[in-house]
């Protein structure tokens, strides 16, 4: 296979050149934990830290408020799982975490655990935009409401959440509550530091947008209390034991600040490719629909299916002729499970099965788009003819 | 050289099938099956499996995929495994599988993603007769394996399209040469029970799903000699396990469900002249009434020689009777025909 097209840039970036410049002398020259005392021990503290800085603006953040984690899910379960614990201890009324049904599995997962130590946990509906229906939302909240997250970003479809009109709606019906958002999935797409203003917690992972695997950031702003999760040496302000990440968290820093200062126009190019993309399998795939509303999603999603064709067949189609593509998300066997995302939707099971998300990023490029438009359509006329025969 | 999908158990015999497809020069895809999405850790649905096809397919330098087919795994395979049991039938769900999962809904999926062919680990041997055109299904070389009453199920339009490349191989064959390969599965210990049924054991996953019956266990003369907490722990000809005290060696000679009573007799009691059955196929052209065949019963077992008539197979020498729902697969007779598979059945 000589030309290949990588279409998965929300299952994981490829990292910046930067990033990657960054983190070396980390992982080379500089052998440093940041907790000791010594002349190496400083080089890597100051790196530490100048990168929490970095981050801290990029997010909106003040540094004392930026908390380096093993990743996004690891963030998320540490503001929800910790967030919620906290609130409750200090006012042991509050015992009701309201989060969203299409939420990543960090978060859902992180929220039901947390039925067994005797929270109320509920899941708001969404709707068939992919936007959070918010009517059911506020109809979840209420004055023991300890924690409340609602993502950024879907990574499946890629729509942007109205988090104002969240944060709003929030401080009207549940007034203790603190406000998470998983943002994961939404740096290359919007300003977090701005559109995450009303949140108290925010959640992104480092491979999302160029910077490494296994290195996330938790922002708890304020005086918003949370019990850690891992404890042991104190690192991290006691919130995240363990050696930091250094090359890691170089890297995602380096990452992040070329991701904020390029964002305008790597999405006026992004968004150019996409509706290419998008508009030109439209346009020769017949029965094609695409799901989320166009005008709620970010620039590099395109989710769409293609009516009577199964994605599991599909893709594997596609990656043996070189396209990157993913439908789902993935379970630890890496068999494809059905959408709870799509289900969340309203989307029936044969469209969901026949849907396939493209995800554009930084490193997209003309042929990428070329090839998927050489490709898709003949990969689903080919499935839709065997299923004819 | 063909496009042939390999379907990748994680297991010895599959890891060679595709080795000896790419060393001869094919386009070799392999695919794993998830299958059960329950709490099964054994079998060859689990993570651990998939792993080792993953990285057996990396070794091998071929693609490998994970198809989930565990919803349509619980809907024709499951919950008819249940009701079989609660109606005091014995299903053979590995049969049924290989029927509507892997020459069903993955060979479609391999056709329609135009695939030559799709090949397995299973031990029986595909050849081609000239005269007819047709491809013919026989015996595994190594009689200690052979897996043929398992693919009796199929027909040309499945056959035709199937490789089976170790079937030619003895076990020790497969894996020698997996251990020459370097392969990881080489020296793997053989998934030997249904692949959904759990440590918790069969009658523990049945009770699960269908609560069972108590009910009375009866002598060939009708007088109750025990009881049972459900039918679902008995199959005929079963002789272990009865937990009755009756002198004489006792056989389970019939279970129903609708009154909840198994009924034992002594081996005399079991023999049958004949055996009843539904839903046959033929592996090429119907078997004609009066034909004589072989017959085998289960996995692993003898032969019996039987005339063929419609819905009924009347035993040359009379044989125990075969356990309602279990697969019965018919073999031709002669030299060079004796390892041939006809067709099969389910017995009722």
């Amino acid at each position: 296979m000589t030309t290949t097209a990588y279409l998965d840039h929300a299952a994981s970036t490829p990292m910046r050149p930067e990033a990657v410049a960054a983190m070396l002398p980390f992982l080379t020259d500089h052998p440093g934990n940041p907790s000791g005392s010594h002349g190496a021990a400083r080089t890597a503290k100051t790196a530490l830290e100048e990168a929490r800085e970095a981050v801290a603006g990029v997010l909106g953040a003040a540094p004392d408020e930026v908390y380096f984690t093993g990743g996004g899910t690891e963030a998320d379960n540490l503001a929800i799982k910790g967030g919620a614990r906290a609130a409750r201890r200090v006012e042991p009324a509050l015992g009701g975490v309201v989060t969203t049904a299409f939420e990543h599995k960090g978060v859902l997962a992180a929220a039901h655990r947390l039925e067994s130590e005797g929270f109320r946990v509920a899941e708001a509906g969404i709707t068939a935009e992919g936007l959070v229906d918010l009517d059911d939302l506020a109809a979840q909240l209420d004055a023991t409401t300890a924690l409340v997250s609602v993502m950024t970003v879907n990574n499946e479809v890629g729509s942007i959440q109205p988090l104002d009109a969240i944060a709003a709606l929030v401080r009207d019906h549940a007034p203790h509550a603190r406000l998470h958002t998983d943002a994961v999935q939404a740096v290359p797409w919007v300003d977090v530091a701005e559109v995450t203003n009303g949140f108290d917690l925010v959640a992104i992972s480092g491979h999302k947008f160029g910077g490494p695997k296994g290195v996330g950031v938790l922002v708890a702003r304020g005086d918003v209390k949370i019990d850690a999760e891992i404890e042991g040496g104190g690192q991290e302000r006691g919130l995240r034991a363990g050696t930091v990440n250094v090359a890691g968290v170089v890297a995602l820093a380096a990452a992040l600040s070329i991701t904020h200062e390029r964002r305008a126009e790597e999405m006026a190019r992004i968004v150019t490719l996409r509706n290419r993309l998008r508009d030109g399998l439209l346009a020769t795939i017949p029965a094609t629909f695409v799901n989320g509303a166009p005008e709620h999603t970010t620039a590099g999603h395109l989710h769409l299916g293609f009516r009577g064709v199964e994605s599991e067949a599909l893709l594997v189609m596609l990656d043996q002729r070189g396209l990157n593509a993913a439908a789902g998300s993935s379970c630890s066997s890496g068999a494809t499970e059905i959408s709870h995302v799509l289900a969340a939707m309203g989307m029936s099971r044969a469209d969901a099965t026949a849907s396939i998300r493209l995800s554009l990023g930084y490193a997209s490029t003309d042929a990428d788009v070329e090839l998927a438009l050489a490709e898709i359509p003949r990969a689903v006329e080919q499935l839709r003819a065997a299923v004819a025969a | 050289m063909s496009r042939i999908l390999v379907a990748m158990s994680g297991g010895v015999d599959s890891s060679v099938a595709a080795a000896l497809l790419r060393d001869q020069g094919h386009d070799i895809t392999g695919v794993t099956l998830k299958l059960w999405g329950g709490e099964s850790d054994s079998g060859c649905c689990s993570v651990s499996d998939v792993e080792d096809a993953r990285r057996v397919a990396a070794q091998l330098d071929v693609p490998h995929y994970v198809f989930n087919f565990s919803e349509e795994f619980d809907d024709q395979i499951v919950d008819p495994y249940v009701q079989a049991y609660a109606d005091g039938r014995t299903p053979n769900p590995c049969i049924e599988c290989n029927r509507s999962m892997k020459w069903g809904r993955l060979l479609d999926r391999a056709r329609a993603m135009g695939f030559d062919a799709l090949a397995t680990g299973h031990h029986a041997r595909l050849t081609h007769n000239p005269s007819s055109g047709t491809t013919e299904l026989r015996r595994g070389e190594d009689p200690a394996k052979d897996q043929s009453y398992v693919l009796a199920v199929l027909g040309q339009d499945e056959l035709a399209m199937t490789v089976l490349p170790v079937g030619e191989m003895t076990k020790a064959d497969v894996r020698a040469h997996a251990a020459r390969l370097g392969l990881r599965t080489a020296t793997k210990a053989e998934s030997m029970d249904v692949c959904f049924i759990t440590r918790g054991g069969r009658t523990a996953f049945l009770d699960a799903r269908v609560p069972p019956a108590p009910g009375d266990i009866v002598d060939a003369d009708g007088s109750v000699v025990g009881s049972h907490d459900g039918v679902r722990a008995f199959t005929v000809g079963q002789r272990r396990g009865l937990a009755v005290a009756t002198g004489a060696r006792r056989y389970v000679v019939d279970v129903d469900a609708a009154s909840a009573t198994v009924t034992l007799g002594d081996k005399r009691d079991l023999l049958r002249d004949s055996v009843t059955f539904t839903r046959p196929t033929f592996t090429d052209t119907p078997i004609v009434d009066g034909a004589i065949v072989n017959v085998q019963v289960r996995s692993h077992g003898d032969a019996h020689r039987a005339t063929w008539r419609e819905e009924r197979l009347e035993w040359e020498t009379p044989q125990p009777r075969v356990a309602p729902g279990q697969t019965v697969a018919f073999y031709g007779t002669g030299a060079g025909d004796d390892d041939r598979v006809l067709g099969s059945a389910i017995a009722t």
